[in-house]
């Protein structure tokens, strides 16, 4: 028995958005009487961290500090249209909407600020720390608090915001398949490093090693949790998933998880990552979804680096030990490559 | 231990890394409540009075329905309804016809004939799960099995049984013309024909289970004044609303939906199947009604990540330059629609991967079987393809015997360069992040491939051309029940349609904001807009445009090095053919075009256009 280490390279770019767009968000913001921001969706946290971008998004736009913003998601009789979340589109059309949003209720607050100061409204700026101030000079300045009671209690003004995101709809053309698909793409290269036991076919991936462009790490955390998380399902799903083990067959249907494959969190691997970041133009702060494309390109780097330390090409997913033993026994033993 | 680190160096002039919120690792606004266990998701909202519901399933992977006997399971206790599918109101829906996409394919509850195990027929209403549970187990159908048809490749044969009525020929029906989506760029056949290699390989991505902690769910109640409350762990909250109001044919005014907080997704709630009959059910008994998924359901009922079945075939010249690839592409949709024929598209727009090819060309088909229906799920369209991609590069890389991260940045594609949709690529970056993955696994790359950037050198000369192209009118709509016809780009075509060279449409980009005051300040918005079209490399002071000299002969082996790269740069290393952005852009704004192609020398077949083209002298 002998173990064979191998490594496999892969790069991949994701479509961010719905394909073809025709996929609207949408958002509402609004003043609390005494300054704070609340932000109402119904875009969808499936634990991607919708919220929490959301409000990041929307201090940001606005100028205010982000504990002074709540998002609430969803609920159809308060929280405007969107579309849902899925094909990586949430950060991007929701961002958007909630910048779109966020701009509109900071154009009344600063308007309402420089009737209190006496100034003009283009004089103003926020310092991030609940004041607005007068540009160049700060001693000028009047609290968000105090912005929104006066707007609201002595002028008569609300200050909100409503935003609207969308990219129109296109069609492919049935002949050429010419398209307008997306507005932007995000990028990731890996290498994977893993052994291959001979005897057994098993394989342990061992480390990580990857790169991912995601245009604006708008959180770092969330960005970081993505990327782990979605590497562990790339391995998951290139060595263990399936609910037909022996497709197109429908036999031997797992039911439950213990039935279903997959590693478990002892068997995540080493993962050393490192975030690129070029903004999109037309992105939240340049900010593309993480969430889908991460997963990808760990898939066919294993399967690049279980030929490259055995010299087995597995094309059908998932590599079992089964199919590296059935591998190894056809080319009359381990053939390592070492290519990388 | 796993690390991550943000490489600010990269792209810093595009950027304004001196944000108040943005970037920052802000803690999750919702985070305590869900450590604490006190966050509330969709099974947490309990009604006084709750009913459960569960439903009649098929045994078979198709079968007629001869008949239904639910008169033992009606008198059962804690029985409250038996729903039919006559009860509901409008009872056939495909997902996608939500954006007028697709015909109405799949019943909530199916009447005459079920297509895939697991399908529902029945749904039943009692005070208690296990009462329901019961009631399900009561209920006797006579089936009549039908023939059925598993593998994709098995079910566009002529006499192949019909899974889908709507679909009789087991595709779905793209632009009412074709059983498949095309793709044509350039003309791949003649492509492949001057290669010095095709490499070809098939691809299988199998069936997945999204997964998610939660399984799907809805409890729904009546509200006031005729309204009904929906709490789901949908992630397409107006998705399910405008479903449900279409199949149980109710005003959307009437149905309010809650949701927002999912214990995990990954693409298998979007399907609306729950949100309809809970509705429906909470509708017919006047109570709260819950219907979920066990997790025997989830992974067997549920829609998985669709298998996908491709084939590529590569024309690739021995510097490394792919020169046409070609695609033939199975979804597995399962007995209905709901999202594939839309992935497929996406899919279509992605191919031929992150690369610059001047040739290619696809097929791709959307097949029905008698398997439960595929969904959405993570990466959706993209990921199978991608898993083929990737693994085809590898191949490509030891046919031509080059080190396969230097292949990708030989290929790669860069800001201005033509993609097979037909549209400017802008904001690349796959050749930094071939680079940096590689520094971070200390693989040596060669000096031209350390070298190169996703803003340069793109979209430059032959790089920006939109080639003639080549197309075929295969595979029109119900041909295939007449007669096999190969499913490949070109198969069985006799003739061919040409799309003049330089065809193409405008980027869609998004709508204008409605009110000036919603258009955020230029000065705020945290980045510099990337340039669309690719800048030309910093150059030497512009040369005289001259005769090519002959080029350097360079010795090639003829078959791939049977030993593996080294990792080092050695002498025996196989060259590196990067097309010299510099060779062809004279400092100019706009991108150069040459009145006439380039010299021979520079494309020899078989010798680096890095060395052998006019950069050196």
């Amino acid at each position: 028995m002998t173990v064979h280490k191998g490594r496999g390279f892969a790069c991949i770019n994701y479509p961010i958005g719905m394909n073809l767009g025709g996929d609207p968000s949408q958002a509402l913001v609004h003043a609390t009487p005494d300054g704070k921001f609340m932000v109402t969706l119904s875009a969808i946290d499936l634990g991607q961290g919708m919220k929490s971008v959301t409000r990041q998004i929307a201090a940001e736009a606005l100028g205010v500090p982000i504990a002074d913003v709540y998002v609430d998601t969803a609920d159809s009789d308060t929280g405007p249209h969107d579309m849902g979340s899925f094909a990586s589109r949430g950060t991007h059309r929701m961002g958007n909407a909630v910048i779109r949003a966020a701009t509109e209720a900071r154009r009344a607050m600063l308007d309402a600020a420089a009737d209190e100061l006496e100034v003009n409204a283009s004089d103003l700026e926020t310092d991030g720390h609940g004041n607005i101030q007068v540009k160049g000079a700060p001693s000028r300045a009047i609290t968000i608090e105090d912005t929104a009671i006066a707007a609201q209690f002595k002028q008569g003004r609300t200050l909100s915001g409503r935003g609207i995101f969308l990219i129109p709809p296109s069609e492919a053309d049935p002949n050429t398949g010419e398209m307008s698909p997306v507005t932007c793409f995000a990028h990731a290269a890996l290498v994977v490093d893993l052994e291959v036991d001979d005897e057994t076919g098993e394989v342990t991936v061992i480390e990580i090693n990857s790169a991912y462009e995601v245009g604006r790490a708008l959180n770092e955390k969330l960005v970081e949790q993505q990327l782990i998380g979605g590497a562990w399902m790339g391995i998951s799903h290139a060595l263990y998933e399936t609910t037909e083990p022996y497709y197109p067959d429908r036999s031997h249907a797992p039911g439950d998880f213990v039935e279903y494959l997959q590693p478990s969190p002892g068997d995540v691997a080493t993962h050393n990552i490192a975030v690129l970041e070029r903004p999109a133009e037309d992105a939240p702060y340049g900010g593309k979804g993480p969430g889908e494309m991460c997963a990808n390109p760990v898939l066919p780097a294993v399967a690049n680096a279980i030929y490259d330390a055995v010299g087995v090409r597995c094309d059908r997913l998932p590599i079992t030990p089964e199919k590296i033993l059935r591998g190894i026994q056809n080319n009359g033993g381990a053939q390592p490559k070492g290519a990388l | 231990m796993s690390s991550i680190e943000f490489r600010k160096d990269l792209f810093a002039d595009e950027r304004d890394d001196d944000l108040n919120e943005i970037g920052k690792p802000t803690i999750r606004q919702d985070i305590i409540g869900h450590v604490t266990g006190r966050t509330r998701f969709y099974d947490d909202y309990l009604f006084d009075g709750l009913l459960h519901m569960r439903c009649v399933r098929s045994p078979h992977h198709h079968a007629r329905i001869r008949s239904v006997d639910f008169s033992a399971a009606e008198r059962m206790p804690g029985v409250r309804r038996i729903i039919r599918p006559q009860d509901v109101p409008h009872n056939i829906n495909t997902l996608l016809s939500l954006i007028n996409f697709g015909r109405d394919d799949e019943q909530l509850l199916s009447t005459d004939k079920v297509s895939y195990m697991g399908e529902p027929i029945l749904a039943i209403v009692a005070e208690t799960e296990r009462q329901a549970r019961d009631a399900v187990h009561a209920v006797r159908v006579d089936w009549e099995e039908l023939p059925h048809v598993l593998d994709v490749e098995e079910a566009l044969i002529p006499d192949a049984p019909v899974v889908n009525p709507e679909y009789p020929n087991n595709t779905f029906d793209y632009h009412a013309l074709y059983d498949h989506q095309k793709l044509r760029f350039g003309d791949v056949e003649a492509a492949i024909e001057k290669a010095d290699f095709v490499v070809e390989g098939e691809y299988q991505m199998s069936p997945i289970e999204q997964a998610p902690v939660e399984t799907c769910g809805a409890i729904a109640a009546p509200e006031q004044n005729g309204r009904f409350v929906c709490h789901t762990s949908t992630q397409a909250l107006f998705f399910s609303l405008g479903t449900t109001a279409k199949q149980l044919d109710m005003p959307s005014s009437r149905l309010h939906f809650i949701g927002g907080t999912v214990g995990g997704g990954f693409g298998g709630k979007v399907d609306s199947h729950h949100e309809p009959l809970a509705v429906l059910g909470a509708v017919l008994t006047g109570s709260p009604v819950k219907y979920t998924w066990d997790r025997t359901e989830e992974m067997r009922v549920g829609a998985p990540r669709g298998a996908e079945r491709w084939r590529l075939r590569d024309g690739v010249m021995r510097d490394g330059r792919i020169v046409a690839r070609e695609f033939t592409g199975f979804f597995d949709s399962g007995a209905y629609t709901r999202l594939s024929s839309y992935a497929i598209i996406k899919g279509s727009g992605h191919l031929p991967g992150p690369y610059t090819i001047p040739n290619v060309a696809s097929n791709v088909y959307c097949v029905y079987t008698n398997r439960t229906p595929a969904t959405a799920m993570r990466g959706f369209g993209i990921t199978g393809v991608d898993f083929a991609i990737e693994c085809h590069m590898d191949k490509v890389a030891e046919t031509v015997g080059m080190n396969p991260i230097e292949l990708r940045i030989l290929n790669a594609y860069r800001d201005g360069d033509m993609k097979a949709h037909r549209r400017l690529a802008k904001n690349t970056a796959l050749i930094e992040c071939c680079q940096v993955a590689a520094q971070k696994a200390g693989v040596p790359l060669s000096a031209e491939a350390s070298a190169a950037k996703s803003s340069e050198g793109g979209g430059i000369g032959e790089r920006a051309d939109i080639p003639e192209t080549i197309t075929d009118d295969m595979g029109r709509i119900g041909d295939r029940r007449q007669r096999e016809i190969p499913t490949e780009p070109f198969g069985g075509a006799t003739n061919r349609g040409r799309v003049p060279a330089g065809t193409r449409g405008e980027a869609v980009v998004a709508a204008e904001v409605q009110d000036p005051e919603m258009q955020i300040d230029p000065t705020r918005i945290g980045h510099s807009v990337s340039q669309a079209a690719g800048t030309a490399a910093p150059v030497e002071p512009p040369r005289p445009v001259q005769p090519t000299p002959p080029p350097i002969p360079t010795p090639q082996p003829l078959t791939p090095p049977p030993a593996p790269v080294p990792a080092a740069p050695q002498p025996t290393r196989p060259q590196s053919a990067f097309a010299d952005p510099t060779e062809a852009s004279p400092a100019q704004s706009t991108p150069y075009r040459p009145d006439k192609p380039f010299q021979r020398g520079v494309k020899r077949p078989g010798v680096s256009s890095f060395i052998s083209g006019t950069r050196r002298r």
